[in-house]
């Protein structure tokens, strides 16, 4: 598969978790498990420019796709718009919850345009646990950052 | 301290080398304290005009089948001594009962005591102005301790030191157009729903907090929290803290403290926390008190540097000490533009060619902070909800929360500490909840099953302060973490309750208890 760019191949049990395989055999920390019911959200990434739940996926279904995780949004040490924007609107504090809820952000703005009503931001965001910022400024980083990806 | 932490270092030892403990979200389900539980029975005795003349609780508090480290401190001094609230009630009776149960372990979590005091104290209140016929406004007003007569006593140990609760209540009224909700009350009816408003005028008891008080409660620590301001010869300056940042945003704020009081340029300024191989002994975060005392100490590690930085200047200016004055960063002789940059200074002290005799080199200065009493934020919630009374489905359609936090160091931190505490104190009121079957099992052991609040649960928030000086604190700051947590279950609860015109629901107000609520209520 291609990771950020990157051609990756490795020999994998067929049970291993895409999130295990990224973390584990790449060192890709940046992906997060919250939990073991895939309620969370601490572990999305993207697959084939999709965002997916990386606990509740194969590794092996990954196969010969795409994977784009947080790690692989910067270009060049300049922060992707979408982490911009949760940086310059406190969208995040403790940040465990942080690339999930970017990843998943990206793809609401891909889905919906740059021009997508809160409404939708919230009930597209259901299922990114976050326990500290209250969702207020994850929410406003979301527009500013559909704002700035939109051009 | 959760047993897992001894376990690490035990098995570090046996091992020889690092070993780190990570639960899955079901362990800590399990084996991580709850929070909260408490089942309390409370009485008011007034006057004819509504004034509160004596209240009476009984609470049974459930502490789990092991003892934890807060968990009798909790249902004591951090409950049972805010049953004042923001009332001058005079006379108040509170009897607790801890108990073992075979539950987890029950301890502190956010607001620890202070939420369920002002849970049941708020809606006391608001079934007092009911049997009244006294507006929920009303009734506070009518009650609140006047501003005049700060520091107060109140019945139940805490004396508060500062406090305009009219001013937080007057701002959060009109921040959540108190005035029209009758009208979005009716307009809400005609699409077949229960609108209901919600106040919460809470106090609480943070900074925590004095030893000398503490220690008389039984509490076998002192809760002082220390700093290190250290120089290097560079200029730039490391702060070593003994409180902890997993998200407050403290490397922010201390570093804008230390800005403020030495004048350095805040990119030169790191923050250093949570490694003991580097820190000095410290005694943490939590009861919102890492900038109340934690940041005292540091301002007090920056007034010794000061101190100290007056004697190098003084002798490098060749002129008396008591002629130097400190500013944005420079030690001037007064009247004079001769001046020496504190990084100047600093450099001197560790190269100190021409130095005053007999004073030590170097440019690093300790403190400690004991406060002389907590700090007691407080402030008025209102939440404004829409019921649904055929599914029980409660949508919270504003929230406005005006809160007295003292002096704002970085007022963005601040607000998103608010959002995430009313959030937190949302998901108590709405959805969260341990529950364990009739065998003492968890059923609630995944988010599958334990409800956290989500982004389609709350709103967008309007936050507003309303603050006051605290006397006691040399910052003038109060501490705002735990605010929300302890301001929204009671706003969220009495908005419900006015919305169905019931007197009593539990919580979590769950679907099922509202719909359950709303057919009693209609039948
Ligand atoms: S780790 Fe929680 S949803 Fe994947
Ligand atoms: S920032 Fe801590 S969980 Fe979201």
């Amino acid at each position: 598969m291609n990771v950020n760019g990157e051609s990756i191949s490795g020999e994998v049990e067929d049970r291993m978790l895409l999130v295990e395989f990224l973390r584990e055999h790449l060192r890709l920390t940046g992906t997060h498990v919250g939990c073991d019911t895939s309620q969370c959200g601490a572990c999305v990434v993207h697959v084939n420019g999709v965002s997916v739940k990386s606990c509740t996926t194969l590794a092996v279904q990954a196969e010969g796709g795409d994977v784009t995780t947080i790690e692989g949004l910067a270009i060049n040490g300049e922060l992707h718009p979408m982490q911009q924007a949760f940086k310059d609107n406190h969208g995040l504090q403790c940040g465990f919850c942080t690339p999930g809820m970017v990843m998943s952000a990206i793809d609401i703005v891909n889905r919906n345009g740059s021009d997508v009503d809160e409404a939708t931001v919230r009930k597209e965001l259901e299922g990114n646990i976050c326990r500290c910022t209250g969702y207020h400024n994850i929410v406003k980083a979301v527009h500013a950052g559909a704002k700035n990806m939109g051009g | 301290m959760y047993s897992e932490e001894l376990v690490v270092g035990w098995a570090c030892r046996k091992v020889n080398r690092p070993v780190k403990w990570t639960s899955d979200r079901t362990e800590a389900f399990l084996a991580d304290a709850h929070g909260r539980d408490h089942v309390a029975h409370a009485e008011m005795a007034m006057d004819k005009n509504g004034k509160f003349l004596a209240m009476r609780v009984n609470t049974t508090a459930n502490l789990g089948a092991y003892l934890s480290t807060f968990a009798t401190m909790v249902p004591s001094y951090l409950y049972a001594f805010l049953l004042a609230g923001q009332y001058s009630t005079p006379l108040i009776y509170s009897e607790v009962k801890a108990v073992f149960t075979n539950t987890a372990p029950v301890d502190a979590a956010r607001g620890a005591g202070r939420p369920e005091a002002t849970f049941l104290l708020e809606r006391l209140v608001d079934v007092c102005a009911e049997d009244m016929g006294l507006d929920p406004a009303e009734i506070r007003r009518r009650n609140f301790i006047p501003v005049d007569a700060f520091p107060y006593q109140t019945p139940v140990v805490q004396c508060y030191d500062s406090g305009d609760y009219n001013a937080a209540l007057d701002k959060a009224l009109a921040l959540a157009d108190y005035e029209g909700f009758a009208g979005r009350a009716e307009e809400a009816k005609s699409r077949g729903k229960c609108r209901g408003i919600g106040l919460s005028s809470y106090v609480e008891a943070c900074g925590i907090a004095p030893s000398a008080a503490v220690g008389q409660l039984g509490a076998g620590v002192g809760l002082w929290e220390s700093a290190q301001v250290r120089f290097n010869p560079t200029g730039n300056v490391q702060v070593f803290t003994g409180t902890h940042s997993h998200g407050q945003g403290h490397e922010t704020t201390f570093a804008q403290l230390v800005t403020e009081q030495l004048g350095v340029p805040i990119e030169n300024i790191e923050v250093i926390h949570g490694d003991t191989s580097k820190t000095q002994f410290g005694m943490g975060t939590y009861g919102s008190r890492s900038l109340a005392v934690g940041g005292v100490a540091i301002a007090k590690a920056c007034e010794k540097l000061i101190e100290k930085g007056k004697k190098i200047a003084a002798h490098a200016l060749e002129a008396a000490e008591g002629d130097i004055e400190f500013a944005d960063g420079n030690f001037a002789i007064a009247g004079t533009d001769k001046a020496m940059n504190i990084a100047e200074v600093a450099f001197n002290a560790y190269v100190p060619h021409s130095y005053p005799e007999g004073l030590e080199p170097g440019f690093d200065e300790n403190a400690f902070f004991d406060p002389m009493n907590f700090s007691f934020p407080a402030g008025t919630h209102i939440c404004e909800v829409e019921v649904d009374p055929d599914t029980g489905v409660v949508e919270i359609v504003k929230y406005s929360a005006v809160d007295d936090f003292g002096k704002l160091i970085n007022p963005m931190i601040v607000e998103g500490q608010v959002h995430g505490g009313i959030v937190h104190g949302v998901g108590q009121a709405l959805l969260e909840g341990c529950q364990y079957d009739s065998d003492g099992q968890l059923i609630t052991a995944s988010y599958m099953d334990y409800a956290m609040p989500r982004a389609d649960n709350v709103p967008s928030f309007d936050v507003d302060y309303a603050p006051t000086n605290p006397p006691h604190n040399p910052l003038g700051v109060k501490g705002c973490g735990e605010a929300g947590a302890i301001g929204a279950p009671p706003a969220v609860i009495n908005a419900i309750s006015n919305a169905l015109g019931i007197k009593h629901i539990d919580m979590p107000a769950t679907p099922e208890n509202v719909w359950r609520a709303a057919q009693t209520a209609t039948s």
